[in-house]
């Protein structure tokens, strides 16, 4: 089990000295998170790292998934796709189906949390079952431009919560409620971003047939519309006509996205066997997905929407260079030009893995700035400090609380 | 080297950690944002005037405020911006006068510069009014002289430094520092006390702060 003073040599003594000090004052108190899978995805990532780090500083903190069959997640996908502004075809039985089952859920979960803490749309309706404990609605989605009708069916629930988390300030609503900006995080010691020897990383590029003979691009994503790698095989192909490189694209899959394999067979018919796209489904395995990034010359993500873009931090905390859409969370963790590029369009992405390739100095000093400000705002550490933060605000409401 | 003074009154470290607060409020236009700084309370004003110094706090020198960075980048006005940049924010003692030099700023910018009226930022790029709510605690570390205090200066997270040499001065309109005002008062040694108020805090990293004090502090004994 993961323990918090393996952090020290990271982030200093005093930084886990302070997390010491706030767990310290929600001692008596339980919380509880709630999801909707346990395995896949940054949310189920995140929990699983930090619900072992909270107990290790003494918080009484407990993790639940709310069950859903095939039907449920597939409707909830499609609100997924709807809230971050894709067009979708959603239907009155839709929102039956999501009502059926959350009330299911809120008729078997046990609530026993002093503060529940609610992640995204799937358990969003758990509200229901509020007594005079305090609730929390993290909403780890782009929401700057949703589907007026599913987020005003999902807005419906949040009156009853006593606050709302997004991770980027765009995504703020008017609500009735407080709201907080907390931006999810990356953790240093996990499989996926530890240091790796370079016979590991090596190993890894055998396993699935990858040469270091030309430089390689990779994104690193769920096969996900919204995260649009056929646009990453397009742009590819412009800086193949004056550099010769390969491709990798990776990911895995979520027990609550059924969309990936559709996404998956479309991605290889666009690949058309070309021998350097390499296509890899990584369930779950983290150590492949540190090696690529690790042996990757320049990392991309260039997603359509994106609550946070968990992926980039990685990359930048890694030191590689990066290129990623100006969407969502990612402005948050790339200054265009000082710790990565910015794009917005597949010519955009390609010029800008073209200027990296052929400048290799720009390129690590971007990187190396990017991992700087990785680890000041984008660690696990400071990620736990604003959640105990949070619980403790449920019952201070001034701006300046003294502990 | 020098007798270490015992202090008059122990130097009890507090650090201030915060969380950002959303309000939902946004601005498309230079008008806009004036009325709106009006508007907001000082716990914005104050996010956006300080941010930068502990987000990022490996930049040096210290980038500008949200405000100036935005008409910036989203509306292109560099010369209002510059003059937002240069707001001496050290020679402000509360966050109300802080907010009127800047509203000023903006609104004598508007008056001369009447196209500046016309530009709105782009769809994604509007101005997002955020504030900070700090949480002030104690932390384990108790200084009875200047060598212990010294000593603490060197291992406390720079969230303490920041909230005794920024957020008690301004926010909690204090006249001086903490560090500062217990050397005189607790110490009695009115010359290191002064030598740390005069440095501008808004210059530095926050890390090259730590040093700089950590240097005036350490002369100090060497000279004598």
């Amino acid at each position: 089990m993961a323990k918090i003073e393996g952090y020290i040599p990271i982030v200093g003594q005093s930084i886990i000295d302070d997390l010491r000090l706030l767990a310290d004052k929600l001692k008596g108190r339980t919380i509880q998170h709630v999801n909707s899978t346990a395995v896949g995805g940054g949310v189920a990532e995140i929990l699983s790292r930090m619900v072992p780090l909270l107990k290790d500083l003494g918080v009484d903190v407990k993790w639940d998934v709310i069950k859903g069959g095939e039907q449920f997640f597939e409707v909830t996908k499609k609100f997924h796709n709807a809230l971050h502004g894709k067009q979708e075809d959603i239907s009155g039985r839709d929102f039956d189906v999501f009502l059926e089952t959350s009330q299911r859920n809120i008729d078997s979960l046990d609530i026993c949390g002093d503060i529940v803490f609610i992640h995204d749309p799937q358990p969003i309706a758990l509200v229901k079952k509020k007594a005079a404990n305090k609730w929390i609605w993290r909403c780890h989605i782009d929401v700057s431009n949703p589907n007026q009708r599913v987020w005003r069916f999902i807005e419906n629930f949040l009156p009853d919560y006593d606050s709302a988390v997004f991770s980027a300030p765009g995504f703020s609503q008017k609500l009735s409620i407080r709201q907080f900006l907390i931006p999810p995080s990356i953790d240093p010691l996990s499989d996926k971003n530890k240091e790796l020897p370079q016979e590991k990383i090596d190993e890894v590029l055998r396993k699935y047939g990858i040469k270091k003979d030309k430089p390689i691009i990779t994104q690193i994503s769920r096969f996900d519309r919204l995260k649009d790698p056929v646009g990453v095989i397009e742009a590819y192909r412009q800086v193949k006509r004056c550099i010769d490189c390969q491709l990798i694209l990776a990911g895995g899959g979520a027990s609550d996205d059924p969309e990936g394999n559709r996404v998956l067979s479309e991605v290889r018919l666009k690949s058309e066997n070309d021998k350097d796209i390499h296509i890899l489904l990584l369930p779950q395995d983290d150590i492949a997905v540190n090696a690529l990034q690790r042996a990757s010359d320049v990392i991309v993500q260039k997603s359509l929407k994106e609550g946070f873009g968990l992926t980039v931090a990685e990359a930048l905390w890694k030191g590689k260079p990066v290129v990623a859409s100006n969407v969502g969370g990612i402005s948050l963790q790339i200054k265009h030009k000082y710790s990565g590029l910015l794009c917005h369009s597949i010519d955009g992405a390609s010029f800008a893995i073209k200027q990296l390739l052929s400048n290799r100095e720009y390129a690590n000093r971007l990187g190396q700035n990017g991992r700087e400000h990785i680890k000041n705002n984008f660690l696990i550490t400071r990620h736990i400090k604003e959640y105990m933060l949070l619980f403790l605000s449920l019952y201070h409401k001034e701006d300046v609380v003294y502990l | 080297m020098k007798r270490d003074i015992r202090a008059k009154e122990p130097f009890r470290f507090y650090t201030r950690l915060h969380l950002t607060e959303l309000t939902g409020l946004r601005a498309l236009s230079l008008s806009q944002l004036s009325d709106m700084i009006k508007r907001v309370s000082g716990a914005c004003i104050y996010h956006h005037t300080h941010r930068f110094l502990q987000q990022h706090q490996y930049l040096s020198p210290e980038p500008p405020n949200d405000f100036a960075y935005w008409v910036n980048e989203a509306l292109g006005e560099d010369e209002l911006a510059e003059a937002l940049a240069s707001i001496d924010t050290i020679q402000f003692s509360s966050v109300r006068s802080l907010r009127d030099k800047i509203t000023q700023t903006i609104d004598s910018y508007i008056e001369n510069h009447s196209s500046a009226r016309l530009k709105f930022a782009a769809v994604g790029e509007e101005f997002h009014f955020i504030k900070s709510v700090s949480f002030i605690l104690p932390t384990s570390y108790t200084a009875y002289g200047l060598k212990g205090f010294s000593e603490i200066i060197r291992k406390i997270t720079v969230d303490s430094i920041y909230f005794h040499i920024f957020e008690s001065r301004l926010r909690l309109e204090k006249k001086t520092n903490d560090f500062s005002s217990w050397i005189e008062t607790s110490i009695g040694e009115r010359d290191i006390a002064e030598r740390i108020s005069r440095l501008d805090p808004y210059t530095h990293t926050l890390e090259e702060l730590r040093w700089a004090i950590i240097r005036i502090l350490d002369e100090d004994q060497e000279e004598s």
